[in-house]
Parts: C-alpha cells; structure tokens; sequence
C-alpha cells in the first residue's frame, strides 16, 4: 500500500504498484475486478442475498441469491469496464487539458443572454411542441426555476460570503408560512403577502444571524442544520396555529393586476378576451417565479459591485484581514444572511401559492441539502452554474418519475420511482468526484484592473465558512 | 426521587448510544476535518446488519443461547459495518482528498442518501420491530407516591449497554494513547503532510479511522435495536444529527469530549421530555448547544483554534 497518495484517484489502493512484477493491463483489471467483486458480495449480502420482512409472529429473512450474485456480476463488469476502457486507457503524452463548460463557450454573458431569451420563451415553445404534455413540462419548469432562485439566494450566503448554511430551508419555510398563515387568519393575497413574506424572512436571518457570528466552519454548519431542524419541530408541534404536520390547505393563487386567473366573470381570461384555458394559470405561474428569479440574480449581481458585496468576498478570502481593514464583519456576515433569506422567504411565499397547500413535510433537512448541493454542484459563486445543476439534478429525477417502460423489462413488481433519490444521491457523488470544484469553474471576477480575465475557481476560497 | 433516579439512568443509556457514535463523528473531523454526514446512516446499516444477523442465527441456524447469539451479532455486525465505512470513505471522500472543503461535505450528504435509499429499495420502508430480548433488571429504590408505586429500575438491557460503552471508551482511549495506530493517528491529526514525510502511511491510518468509526457506529446500532426494537432506514439521519451535536457539543476532534456530549444530549433529552414536552425535546438540545457555542465557541471540551496570520 506504499505510496498510495500518489496514485490517481478511482484506482484501487488494495492493488500495491509493484514496479518489480510486470503486470499486463489485464491481469491488473482482473484483479481489481475481482477485489471489486468480493467487496459487492461483502456489503451486499446483508442487504441484497438477505431479506427481512415482518410476517404474523415476528420476523423472517427470506433469502435472494440471484439478486446478490447479479450485482456482484454487475461491479465485478463496471469495474473491469472502468479500469479497461476509463483508468488505464492512453492518455498520450500528459493528460488533455481538462476543458470547463463555460471556457469552450463564447462568455458568460452571452450565455446568460441566450438562457434568458430560452427562458423567456420556454412556456411558449412548449404549447407549440409538446401539446398534450405541456402542462407537466411548464409545472417541471416551475420547479426547476424556484430551485434556481434558492439556489441564487443561498449562494450570497455560502458563494459569496463564504458562510456554510445548512439550514437554508427554515427561511423557505419562514416564507411560505407566513403567506399561508397570513391568507388563512387575515385573508391577505399572494401580492400583498410577498413582500413581507421577504422581510419576515430577511428578520428570521437577523435572529438567527446573530447569535453564530463568532462561528465558524463546521461549528456554523451544525448551528444553522439545527436551527432549520428547530423551526421545522416547532411548525409540527404548535397545533392551534399552524395546523401541525396537517399544515395550511386552501391557500389562494397569485391574480393578474386584481383579475384572477381562471373561468367566470371579471377573470383575466374574460376581461383580455381569451377564451380560458387551464394552461393559463401555470404559464403566470411560471413568469412570476422567472420574475422572482431574476430579481434574485439582478440584486447578486449588483450588490456584488457595491462595497458590500466586496466586503462579502473579502470576508470569504480572508476574515482577520478583513477586520485589520476595517470592515464591520457583524454587519457583512448579518447583511449576507439577512439578504439570502429574503430571497428564500420570496421563494417559500411562492412556493405556497403554487401549491396551495404546505406541511412541514417540504421543509426537511433534505431540501437543504439539495439547494446546497445545487450551488456547489454548479460551481460556487457561479450564477449559470447553478442554472446548469437545477437543471441537470431536479430536472433529473423528476424525469425518472416517468420511466415506466422499465417495468416490461423488470416486471411489474419493479417500482422506477423508488431508485429517485437512490440515483439522486449517487449523481451527487459522482459529479462532486469528477468536478470537485462544481460544472462551472471559472469565475468572473469582481473587480478587475485594466483588463478582465477568467478566475479559476481553485483560486479563490471556497465556503470554508469563516 | 425515583423518577428522577430512573430518567437518569435512562438518559446514561440513550448518551451511550449517542456517545458511540460521536466517537466515530469527532474522530474522522479530527484527522481530515470534514462532517463525515454519511456516519449516521452507517449506524443504520449497522442495525440492519445486527438485526439480520440476529434472524439468521436463530431462526436458520437455529442457536438459542442468547449471550452467543448476541456476541457473533456483534461481531459480525461490527466487520460488516467496517466494511462499509471503509467503502464509503474509498468510493466518495479519498477522491477528494485535498480538494476544498465543501466537495466532501456533498459527497458526504450524497452518501447519505443513496445509504438510505438503498435500505429502503433493499429491505422495504416498513419499520422491522423485533421482540424485547433481554428482560428483567434491579430495582434500586421504591418509594409511593400519590400516583402509586414508583420505582427506579436499572434494567439488564441498560447495565449492558452502559457496560459496554465504558468497556469500549476504555479500550478505545489505551488505542489511541498506547498503540503504534493510535500514534499514527494524532500525528496525522496535527500534520498530515509532515506525518507522511516521517513514514506514516496516511491513507491507511485514515481508512482504519473510518473503521473504527463504522466498528462503534454498529455497536451503537446494536444497542439501538436492542434498547428500542424497532429500526427503520431513516434512523440514521436523527440520530446522525443528534451524534454529531454532541460532538460539537463536547468539542469537535476531542474523544473525551464526543463522549461528554453524547451523554449530555442525552440526558438533556430524557428529562426534557419526563419533566417539560417530548414534542419539544431536540430543540432543547439544539438550543443547549447553541447557548454553549455562543458563550465557547469551540465547545467544552475543544481546544480554541487559533489562526497564524
């Protein structure tokens, strides 16, 4: 196992470089292979070889070989595949040089502006492509969009001030409370709510702003995890007001400028002469939230030319030089995460309109945990790199909801949905192996002298959370 | 008085558990200085493990002497579980190794789900209750109340895994003071790079870190099954959250301090729910660990970290 460091990541390091033995690339293939194999068996026979199912009196295992030894067949293959065509293939002389999504394309802003002009269009193209399916495919991109605007307000907290927030779903759940509550007890419409749905937020950010400040790193990552957590409890448990785990139902859709959007008298549809459509509603749905959206990134892009938004930065790089200059850390680190949660409290107020419904149920942990995966997936700090991973993740596995043929191949018993979050988690894995520093990584900078020039993303600090 | 009496020892027992798996939490922060978010659910296949094991002995196999049927549970459910954590540290955190410290910290949260869902493709979402099989205990104090009787019991179940933990704790301390490996590991905690240059084999000590952390995480596992007889593929992420502030709690990279914490969320948890609400019991250990960090923000036991300029 000598010198293990140095070998390549994705090699085996059970398999000594032994320079003394020539090894054919097969023999070494198969030999991993068949570590690979043995290691499958070992952690899959618990699991795979054995069943245990509850039965009247108790407990009983039942046993599945046949699914133990295909997966075993199935690794000891991937592995052979991988070491014959992937870890041992000529690379010539010195590895290509690794090239990034963005720097093959012309610039960010022109890719912005092409995203944009897509977006702008996208309920649209679907009404004339996809008839029959365009209401799903505008609802996916409703989610997809809400993602991309958590996934912007977070990365003020952890892209650009450099603060680990594990528990960025609270303020979501702040937002989409106080809409819900303020609809049920005061009857107050979406438009009306929204903003101090953000302002809640944004105060909710204060309060539990303050009392972390003198944290750092992971101490900071635990704190916030168990504040989200705390607010989740707490939204369960308080009955009388919140409704607990049965949560709001009954919450009012947004209205265009006071006309609703729907059948009947003095609706949008009646007052514009459209005949209605059920359609319409998702399509306004759908702007609203690209509105939203965009106000997010705008606001980013803007503060990050303000002295704040330097202050933010600097504070990722470097908080003790930071204070040496004189910048009021309370303040920047309380501004960052005030500012972010005002955006997912603008996301949660919208959240609960498209739903109509809320329960503590969305507002788990997990969701965190997929809006901060969404960010550094994307490449942190990188605006069109979290468009590029709401895209790929959420987009994902909403469309392994409908991978219903598999069912002739593996029969009825086999349930697709079940694998979601199982190819979720492994997707998260495998891209963070393969593109540790996120799809997108290079940066533009902030402030430039003379000339501007495209950032590594290795160059700067990355959310180490002072 | 007897109340009181009993919800300690229950929450010396539930801190045990919570101890363990700290243990594994505090240790791999030590020496590579990531949240290994994935223990929790280690602790979980740890369970899954144990409880299959446990079937497969007395149901196929057919043994009925219990303390052996409890002792090859151990083990085996101990090296399967090692088993695990070392692939998980090999598949997900070794490629990252020196790579900035947010990548570990999603692959670590992407192992995490795909553990869970894995379970719950392969053994079903139904929780798998299993029959108390350790009964009987001492009764140390009796006294009546208005309500009746009350009585503190120390069950057989709870003398064991109290017992076990202390033996474990003990063990695991002369591991780290006296042996070469545990030498190996806090010269790799203090530099990785300079621990290498000397001749320490970092990679391995840190995969023998991650299987001991997967060792004691079953162990935990165990008792869980044991002491609650009932698991389901998502006890890992309470638990890991619960494991994982007590470790900060104690002072995240101190062994002594994971264990205080363990047994103080512990504690914390069981009388809030005799005295005040269960519903309300983890935020009031979050909130604890929140007032502690304000005031020491590295914890109780944790050494302040100071940075050179």
């Amino acid at each position: 196992m000598a010198g293990t460091g140095q070998v390549p990541a994705g090699t085996t390091p059970v398999a000594p470089k032994n320079a003394d033995v020539p090894q054919t690339r097969m023999a070494r293939a198969l030999r991993e292979s068949l570590i690979a194999g043995a290691l499958a068996a070992i952690l899959g026979f618990f699991f795979l070889a054995l069943r245990t199912d509850i039965v009247t009196g108790g407990l009983n295992v039942t046993t599945r070989w046949g699914l133990w030894l295909t997966a075993i067949a199935i690794v000891f293959a991937g592995r052979m595949a991988l070491n014959l065509f992937w870890f041992d293939r000529d690379w010539g002389s010195g590895k290509p040089a690794r090239k990034t999504i963005v720097a093959a394309l012309p610039s960010g802003k022109t890719v912005g502006r092409v995203a944009l002009l897509f977006a702008l269009v996208l309920p649209f193209l679907f009404m004339a492509l996809f008839p029959n399916k365009d209401r799903q495919f505008i609802d996916l991109s409703i989610l997809i969009m809400t993602y991309i605007m958590l996934g912007w307000g977070l990365n003020i907290v952890v892209g650009l001030a450099g603060l680990l927030d594990l528990g960025y779903v609270a303020f979501y759940a702040v937002g989409a409370y106080s809409f819900g509550l303020s609809a049920h007890y005061l009857g107050l419409g979406f438009w009306t709510a929204l903003p101090m749905a953000g302002l809640l937020a944004a105060t909710w950010g204060l309060i539990l702003g303050f009392p972390v400040l003198r944290l750092r790193g992971d101490y900071l990552a635990i704190v916030t995890l168990a504040f989200g957590e705390m607010i989740r409890i707490v939204l369960i448990n308080w009955n009388d007001f919140t409704g607990g785990p049965n949560g709001i139902s009954g919450i009012p859709k947004p209205t265009f400028f006071g006309l609703e959007i729907g059948r009947g008298e003095g609706s949008f549809g009646d007052v514009f002469g459209i005949p209605y459509d059920p359609i319409h509603r998702f399509v306004f749905l759908y702007y609203i939230i690209l509105v939203l959206a965009l106000l997010t990134n705008f606001v980013t892009m803007r503060l990050r030319r303000l002295p704040i938004g330097r202050a933010w930065e600097a504070l990722r790089e470097d908080e003790i030089a930071c204070r040496s200059l004189g910048i009021n850390t309370r303040n920047t680190k309380l501004s960052a995460f005030s500012i972010g949660a005002m955006f997912a409290g603008f996301a949660g107020s919208f959240f609960a309109t498209r739903q109509g419904f809320i329960s503590p149920e969305s507002f788990t942990f997990l969701e965190s945990a997929i809006i901060l995966a969404i960010v550094v997936l994307g490449g942190l700090g990188s605006q069109i790199g979290i468009v590029i991973a709401s895209v790929v993740m959420v987009g994902g596995i909403e469309l392994l909801r409908n991978l219903n043929f598999l069912k002739q191949v593996f029969g009825p018993s086999f349930e697709p949905t079940e694998f979601r979050m199982l190819i979720f988690g492994l997707a998260m894995v495998v891209i963070m192996v393969w593109k540790p520093r996120g799809l997108v990584s290079t940066r533009e900078p902030s402030a430039t002298l003379k000339e501007k020039k495209l950032i590594k993303a290795d160059q700067v600090a990355q959310g180490e959370g002072h | 008085m007897e109340y009181f009496v009993q919800q300690l020892i229950n929450g010396l027992t539930l801190g045990s558990i919570y101890g363990l798996i700290a243990i594994g939490y505090t240790m791999v922060y030590g020496i590579i200085g990531m949240i290994n978010f994935a223990h929790g659910d280690i602790f979980m296949i740890g369970a899954f493990i144990a409880l299959a094991t446990f079937l497969v002995l007395t149901t196929i196999l057919g043994i009925t002497f219990l303390p052996v049927v409890l002792l090859l549970v151990l083990i085996v459910s101990m090296l399967f579980t090692s088993a695990w954590g070392w692939t998980v540290e090999r598949l997900a955190y070794r490629p990252l190794r020196g790579s900035f410290r947010l990548a570990p910290l999603i692959t670590a949260i992407g192992m995490s789900i795909v553990l869970q869902n894995f379970v719950q493709v392969t053994q079903g979402a139904r929780v798998k209750p299993l029959p108390p099989q350790i009964e009987g205990g001492i009764t140390l104090m009796s006294g009546s109340s208005d309500a009746g009787t009350i009585s503190a019991q120390l069950s057989y179940m709870q003398i064991i895994i109290i017992g076990t933990t202390f033996v474990l704790m003990v063990a695991f301390s002369l591991l780290i003071s006296k042996t070469p490996l545990g030498r190996a590991q806090r010269a790799c905690e203090q530099d990785r790079k300079m621990a290498s240059l000397l001749g320490v084999n970092v990679d391995r000590t840190i995969s023998l870190t991650f299987i001991m952390g997967a060792a004691l995480a079953s162990v935990a596992g165990l008792m869980f099954l044991l002491l609650y007889g009932v698991i389901d593929f998502y006890i890992g992420f309470l638990a890991g959250v619960k494991a994982f502030t007590a470790a900060v709690l104690g002072g995240i990279g101190s062994l002594p301090g994971a264990m205080l914490g363990g047994l103080l969320i512990g504690l914390i948890e069981v009388f809030w729910s005799a005295y005040f609400s269960v519903e309300y019991k983890d935020v009031a250990a979050f909130s604890i660990l929140a007032i502690v960090l304000i005031f020491m923000p590295s914890g109780l036991l944790g050494k302040p970290e100071i940075e050179k300029v």
